[in-house]
């Protein structure tokens, strides 16, 4: 996951590239309505960190719409949200002002499996270890 | 019981790892109270009118002895104010007593060193520390415990009837799909910022014993015409400001797809639920306001997960055994101590009335423990009870016991030859008082003593209202009546469900009590849920107890012979009760609080 200090945040993506969804659009129709052809990235709003909604319009974006460009997280980004994120399909994230990217790494490195599946591993745990233990039992 | 894995053992340790981080990074400077805020929630640290307040999940109400012990360790060595502190918060109360119209006597003593089973079945320690909380969640981890999620805008502890896979009316053991949710609805990257808290029960039984109408999510099990195991779900049941019974979503939804079905409902939660107002955030508030609008938007996401998403929640037949196989009948012993018990004596004959109950299987059954008793706070543990509840299940119950929701504690593993001796242990312990579902097994939550949320006190409400209703003759002659007690609009006593509930109001900076009358958590005794009419403008603290009493004699007078008090309540209507209640107030109070 690209993680972006505050003041790195402008970048020279063409404006027609991009794509900022409200948090009560109705995706369903954006998509239907062609909104996200052509664009390479779709930047969710946190208006707090506490508000979860681009979480779940993420997890559409990827795996209901199949969008492959890049999901942007802006907003009130902490660093406790971050894997959140990361496992609900962004693929960067803009860090709120003053927040220092210093203890992020260790939160991604920290859990190297996690119940239920998500944009990454989309099947849960039972199901992969189901899987590992049918890959021994043949080898 | 379920055993964890590796896997689970890993995670629980790593979860109190990443707490300790936070934490540090917050007495770093790194993190503001603000953004800790949500964060310790998430792992069930409060900050409370004196101390923080850790609750521990212990899901679907099953305990084992060890896990016992260790919270018998938090209690002892870590659930302890500094002198200074302990002082302070007296001294806070006995002041705030005192400003309280006609309370006489001093304020009860803050008690510490105990743990406090809560109606959702977790236990909660009111004095540790925020610098002993990372310690104490790697101790728990040690035995398989924790506190993730118990509190903050998640999916929080998961609960059950307390007689799963041991009830005579059990239909399916939901312990195994309850244990799979708990897993699932864990760190969940998408539903970790819900709206509002949000909270799932199971029933697995023909009696609901798990209050489900109450519930964000209720999930009664049944079975369809194939044969196969399921559930008929429930959406938007809640207590607080606006108290509101779950609605039936799906009449049957099979146990494989269960998962893919919460998800779909938590789902259109996350994205329509309201953020703008904390008091209609719930999605009682969302199912309320859409109806049937709800129900189709969580069948069509329902759909798209399993056309579209490819369903990838599916509980396999595999996981299903895997964990299933956890909830098998244990190995069992009978313990056969001796004992002095007379037999036929009224008070164990009592005793066996009140406080055993009937098991699946032959020449078993299952035994309460009262945890409402004189000089305690309902549903409270010290350290050393704690110890000798972790012996008692070791002894009687295949080591294993159960909170439950009427914060008691239930052994259900017991030889019938064995009740006379674990009867005279109980009661050793203090602990076999025949009244569970008198009018003494009150719920209560900590109130205005330890909570910061609270606008009332109503720990020394239920300790008053236990000491008037000492006699046992008296109370099995009144039969069982629910007394719901809470401090607060947030429910966590579930006042709106009891046959009588109190409500701590805040009026002028003094306590105040609402009551209502004809609530029902969805038992047998109480009929299918409802929340409870409220009989007129509140009470002051010293007018309550006196206000229980007027209820209870008119229902003494106009009851007919064997009648239950809800069942009266019913019949006759509120009126009566309401002019007797009315009827009980102080004459100098009732001019104060014009």
């Amino acid at each position: 996951m690209h993680i972006l200090a505050h003041h790195e945040a402008a970048d020279g993506l063409a404006a027609d590239k991009t794509l900022e969804i409200a948090n009560d659009a109705e995706l369903a129709d954006l998509v239907a309505g062609g909104a996200l052809d052509g664009i390479e990235r779709v930047t969710l709003h946190f208006p707090k960190f506490t508000d979860g909604r681009a979480y779940t319009q993420a997890v559409l974006l990827r795996r209901r719409y199949h969008f492959r460009g890049d999901i942007r997280a802006t907003g009130e980004v902490l660093i406790d949200q971050l894997v959140h994120m990361h496992r609900s399909g962004f693929t960067s994230a803009v860090l709120a002002e003053g927040v220092q990217a210093g203890a992020a790494q260790r939160q991604f490195d920290r859990y190297a499996a996690f119940y239920q599946g998500d944009v990454l591993e989309p099947r849960p745990l039972f199901a992969r270890e189901a899987l590992q233990q049918a890959v021994l039992e043949a080898a | 019981m379920y055993q964890y894995t590796e896997f689970d053992q890993q995670f629980v340790k790593l979860r109190a790892q990443q707490f300790r981080d936070q934490l540090e990074r917050w007495e770093r400077g790194e993190m503001t109270d603000d953004q800790l805020l949500p964060l310790r929630l998430q792992n069930g640290w409060y900050i409370q009118r004196y101390a923080p307040m850790a609750r521990i999940a212990v899901p679907y109400g099953e305990i084992s002895s060890l896990q016992l012990r260790t919270l018998g360790r938090i209690a002892r060595e870590y659930d302890r104010p500094t002198p200074e502190l302990l002082a302070h918060a007296q001294a806070t109360q006995d002041a705030l007593q005192a400003a309280q119209p006609g309370l006489k006597l001093k304020a009860p003593p803050l008690r510490y060193g105990y743990g406090h089973f809560t109606t959702r079945t977790n236990c909660q320690f009111n004095w540790i520390p925020l610098s002993k909380a990372a310690d104490v969640m790697e101790l728990l981890a040690s035995v398989s415990m924790h506190g993730i999620q118990t509190s903050g805008n998640d999916i929080r502890n998961i609960t059950c009837d307390a007689w799963e896979g041991v009830a005579e009316d059990g239909i399916v053991d939901c312990r195994p799909f309850a244990e799979i949710t708990r897993q699932w609805s864990s760190l969940h990257p998408e539903f970790s910022y819900l709206p509002r808290k949000f909270k799932i029960a199971f029933n697995g039984a023909a009696e609901d014993r798990a209050a489900i109408g109450w519930y964000d999510i209720g999930l009664q099990a049944r079975t369809n015409e194939a044969g196969e195991a399921g559930f008929t779900v429930l959406v938007g049941g809640g207590m607080g400001r606006t108290p509101i019974v779950g609605a039936v979503v799906r009449e049957f939804i099979v146990w494989h797809q269960l998962l893919n079905y919460i998800e779909a409902i938590v789902r259109v939660y996350n994205s329509y639920g309201r953020r703008d107002n904390k008091w209609k955030a719930r999605i009682k508030i969302l199912v309320k306001s859409e109806g049937q609008g709800f129900i189709d938007a969580v069948e069509k996401e329902y759909r798209a997960i399993v056309d579209l998403d490819g369903a990838p929640h599916t509980i396999t037949q595999a996981e299903f055994d895997r964990v299933a196989s956890h909830f098998v009948v244990p190995e069992l012993k009978a313990a056969n101590l001796p004992s002095n018990v007379d037999a036929q004596g009224q008070l164990y004959q009592r005793w066996l009335k009140q406080n055993v109950r009937g098991h699946k299987l032959a020449g078993m059954k299952t035994v309460t423990l009262s945890f409402k008793r004189v000089g305690f706070n309902p549903g409270d543990a010290d350290g050393d009870t704690l110890d000798a509840l972790a012996l008692l299940a070791e002894q009687f119950s295949a080591a294993e016991a159960r909170l439950t929701h009427e914060q008691n504690l239930m052994l259900p593993w017991v030889f019938e030859s064995d009740l006379p001796a674990l009867y005279e242990a109980a009661r050793k312990l203090g602990l076999a008082q025949p009244n569970i579902g008198l009018l003494t097994d009150m719920i209560s939550c900590p109130g205005g003593d330890f909570c910061s949320l609270a606008n009332a006190r109503s720990l020394h409400i239920a300790a008053a209202l236990t000491e008037r209703y000492q006699d046992l003759d008296e109370l099995f002659d009144l039969g069982p009546i629910d007394i719901h007690m809470s401090g607060c609009i947030n429910s966590c006593g579930h006042h709106h469900s009891g046959h009588i509930g109190i409500l701590g109001v805040d009026k002028d900076g003094k306590e105040w009590y609402q009551i209502t009358l004809g609530g029902a958590d969805g038992s047998s005794l109480s009929g299918p849920a409802i929340g409870g009419k409220v009989v007129g403008p509140s009470f002051s603290a010293a007018e309550v107890p006196d206000v229980i009493e007027a209820l209870i004699d008119t229902f003494r007078e106009l009851r007919q012979p064997g009648e239950l008090f809800i069942d009266a309540l019913r019949r006759i209507g509120h009126d009566p009760f309401k002019q007797a209640a009315n009827g009980a107030r102080h004459p100098k109070e009732a001019a104060l609080a014009d």
